[in-house]
């Protein structure tokens, strides 16, 4: 039976691309935008394009934040990518300070920038920190695609999977425990992003 | 490693059939839009890009249900553009499955609608087009309704104050050298290029690879766009990455995905 895989909806997401990514691996994902239905999932994806404070906002209004700490909880693979990724750390830093989920510690920093150009847009590589079965077969500094001005840094380095260098390192991929997060979009990055999915939807089992 | 420099296989679309002519004129087919994008996926294209060149409600139709069928399949980022006039026109075309939207002539007329549309969907997703044509040393004027129309406007000013505005990247065409495959303007390329502090796509002109080069390298572009080299085979998207690679740009390798994975 095929993994059946919420995709969050709290209105700040890309879902459609990842919807059709995951549709397209042959898992049976949903758009879930309901927090009690979550529960009736193996595995849910956080997407996200926007602003820290706001997203952080609409997932405490809708109730879905309190929803994602039970599923974390629960030992069931979650996957944020890009700012879904962001909010499963400590704390925000964008236009303030805002607490996130604080299911990863560490905090979200704008990027540098200096002579280089923001959005950090564009295919850059990745180096894996260790092995993970969400990485089994792409090979280290395999290109992903990124869209962000702010980067994740983890408080505990054993929590980082994989790091790119843009004026400096920062997580381009986290994991704790079944807890997991990309700063690349996989639904975006071609044959290397779809492997990827397809490890995430394979540990759904 | 930077920032990989970008392919950007350019579709315009009419009635499902990809077009491309010279100088924006004189367009010959180039086959199946759906077909060519995943061919162009399959060879390794970092980005595509689809313009809406229908003149009619239909032919518009048609369009987006392209994009959102090439979405189902091809999973690199998507831009899409032609007859763009409001946020949701906008909208419409992120929804069928783009990432993100070229504005040409409203943008000139209402310049205030790169902002609306970056506060809506963000600048990440607003690309401004810019169709330019040679007035003289150092000076470019912008053209709008696909190149027909002289604006007045200085091409360089107007980047630079898109970009401020909400655009978050630069589509430049030169009309001048547009489908004659005789190379890009790289002088345009690069004053543009160093006016703006956001990503430059380059595009009319290129001839052969090292033509690609010279704009990435010289040109200071952050992305090549091509049409006609492709279209008609004079050139695989290999062969433009591995001149690139020779010449020491950075680019997206192919990925040598492993057997142990769940490689699909």
């Amino acid at each position: 039976m095929a993994s059946r895989v919420a995709v969050v909806d709290y209105g700040r997401g890309n879902v459609h691309s990842v919807i059709k990514a995951l549709l397209y691996l042959g898992a049976r994902a949903e758009l879930v935008g309901a927090p009690e239905m979550l529960e009736r999932f193996d595995e849910a994806v956080v997407p996200g394009v926007g602003a820290f404070a706001d997203a952080m906002a609409r997932l405490d209004r809708t109730g879905m934040a309190g929803a994602l700490r039970s599923f974390a909880a629960s030992q069931r693979p979650l996957l944020g990518i890009c700012l879904g990724m962001q909010v499963l750390l400590s704390t925000g830093r964008e236009g303030g300070v805002t607490p996130g989920l604080d299911i990863i510690p560490g905090t979200v920093e704008p990027l540098p920038g200096g002579d280089r150009k923001l959005p950090h847009i564009g295919f850059n590589s990745v180096r894996w920190d260790r092995p993970s079965a969400l990485g089994r077969g792409i090979p280290s500094e395999t290109h992903f695609y990124f869209v962000h001005s702010y980067a994740a840094f983890c408080a505990d380095q054993r929590d980082r999977l994989g790091s790119t260098e843009y004026g400096l390192l920062f997580a381009a991929a986290i994991e704790r425990g079944n807890v997991l997060g990309t700063q690349f979009h996989p639904e975006k990055s071609g044959q290397a992003g779809l492997a990827l999915l397809a490890n995430f939807v394979a540990m759904g089992g | 490693m930077p920032l990989a420099k970008r392919i950007i296989p350019c579709l315009d679309v009419q009635d499902g059939r990809v077009v491309k002519g010279i100088s924006f004129a004189g367009l010959i087919d180039a086959g199946d839009a759906a077909g060519l994008a995943a061919r162009y996926d399959a060879e390794g294209a970092d980005e595509l890009a689809f313009l809406d060149i229908a003149a009619t409600r239909e032919g518009r139709r048609t369009f987006t249900g392209l994009l959102s069928r090439v979405a189902d399949r091809v999973f690199i980022p998507l831009t899409a553009g032609g007859g763009v006039t409001s946020a949701d026109d906008a909208g419409r075309l992120l929804r069928a499955g783009a990432d993100k939207v070229t504005v040409n002539t409203a943008a000139v007329s209402s310049p205030h609608l790169l902002s609306e549309i970056a506060e809506r969907f963000g600048r990440q997703c607003v690309v401004l087009a810019v169709d330019a044509a040679s007035r003289g040393p150092d000076r470019w004027e912008v053209f709008t309704h696909g190149g027909t129309r002289p604006t007045g406007l200085d091409a360089v000013e107007w980047a630079a104050r898109a970009a401020a505005l909400g655009a978050g990247e630069i589509l430049l065409t030169s009309i001048d050298q547009d489908g004659r495959q005789g190379g890009y303007d790289l002088r345009l390329t690069r004053v543009v290029a160093e006016a703006v502090g956001v990503p430059v796509i380059a595009s009319g002109g290129a001839g052969s690879p090292s033509d690609v080069v010279s704009v990435l390298g010289a040109g200071g572009a952050d992305a090549a766009l091509l049409a006609s080299l492709l279209h008609f085979r004079q050139a695989t998207i290999a062969q433009l990455k591995t001149a690139m690679a020779a010449a020491g740009l950075p680019v997206r390798p192919e990925p040598r995905l492993g057997t142990g994975g769940a490689v699909v």
